[in-house]
């Protein structure tokens, strides 16, 4: 009984790593670029991706894993076959480069808000007055009080 | 600003490559001869690479095929019984086989008895250089290495034996 117990355990932990190897046209059809029309094959219905989705399927059926059908297909196309390409090489730099401009882009704004927020205060031109607005340009002021003075008379 | 700089000089190169193609045909079709564009790749079926470059002093027609292009159907044998016919006068034939599977070009191939050399470019890495947008397509080079004739889509019968003639030169 207890051995019993222990094989379907394995069965249940087993099932879904198999089921995880074993990948489904959908899986691949993102992830492969139609040779004569530049999109992704699930995107074309051009002869060739019609081809290559029977070879995808024909490959699934045989039991080969996602990796091996995306080998035999560079295998006859190039890597342009491949919607992103392997990180490896030159290829790496597609990978490295947003990241990259994503990490300098996050540098230049915490060095200008740290420059923002170490900046001095922006000294007022004047002085409130106590009304709380800012008074007038001494100049001003003279001027404005001679008029009301010549109003007044 | 190394790697964009870098990035802008490929994406330039590329864009160049692309007109200098197109510039061919706009040339053939104005009646110039202009050199043909280099072209080697692996034989359909081994390793031995095969180079355009081989056969200077002969007449060449460069057929860009695949197994799955309708047209190409009624090409095919076409330019076999050229070849049979022209190959003592200094003809050959070269059938670049574009992003295709190579088992289904060589199943292609067997269907209609080709004796004449095929190449295999799976990535359509030639297509640029030879101003390509479609399939089939076919040049026709004289034995100076010159392009004479450039048909886009089907040849007819016709136009496959004119731009032989012309490609051979006087006799």
């Amino acid at each position: 009984m207890s051995r019993l117990l222990v094989l379907v355990a394995a069965l249940a932990l087993a099932a879904p790593a198999l089921a995880a190897e074993r990948p489904t046209l959908a899986d691949l059809e993102d992830e492969v670029i139609c040779p004569t029309c530049n999109t992704t094959l699930e995107l074309s219905s051009s002869p060739v991706a019609e081809r290559m989705r029977a070879f995808i399927r024909a490959r699934i059926e045989a039991g080969d894993s996602k990796q091996e059908i995306k080998d035999k297909l560079v295998a006859d196309f190039g890597e342009g076959v491949l919607a992103a390409p392997p990180r490896e090489g030159f290829n790496l730099l597609a990978w490295l480069l947003p990241a990259v401009g994503g990490i300098a882009a996050l540098g230049t704004m915490a060095v200008l808000a740290r420059r923002w927020r170490s900046a001095p205060p922006e000294t007022p031109s004047t002085t409130p007055a106590a009304n709380g607005r800012p008074s007038l340009d001494p100049e001003l002021e003279r001027r404005v009080d001679e008029e009301l003075v010549r109003y007044d008379a | 600003m190394a790697v964009v700089a870098s990035l802008l000089v490929l994406l330039a190169i590329e864009v160049l490559s692309d007109s200098k193609g197109r510039n061919l045909v706009s040339a053939v079709r104005k009646g110039e001869s202009p050199p043909a564009p280099a072209l080697e790749l692996p034989a359909l079926d081994g390793d031995e690479r095969i180079s355009l470059a081989s056969f200077r002093g002969k007449a060449v027609v460069v057929n860009f095929w695949a197994s799955w292009c309708e047209p190409c159907k009624e090409e095919t044998p076409m330019l076999q019984k050229a070849y049979e016919r022209y190959r003592a006068e200094g003809l050959v034939v070269l059938g670049v086989n574009a992003q295709d599977f190579r088992v289904d070009a060589r199943r292609f191939a067997g269907r209609y008895d080709v004796t004449y050399p095929l190449v295999h470019d799976g990535p359509g890495t030639t297509r640029e250089a030879w101003g390509l947008t479609g399939f089939p397509e076919t040049w026709w080079i004289d034995r100076q290495g010159r392009l004479v004739a450039y048909v886009q889509g089907q040849f007819s019968a016709e136009e496959l034996e004119r731009n032989i003639e012309r490609a051979l030169g006087p006799a």
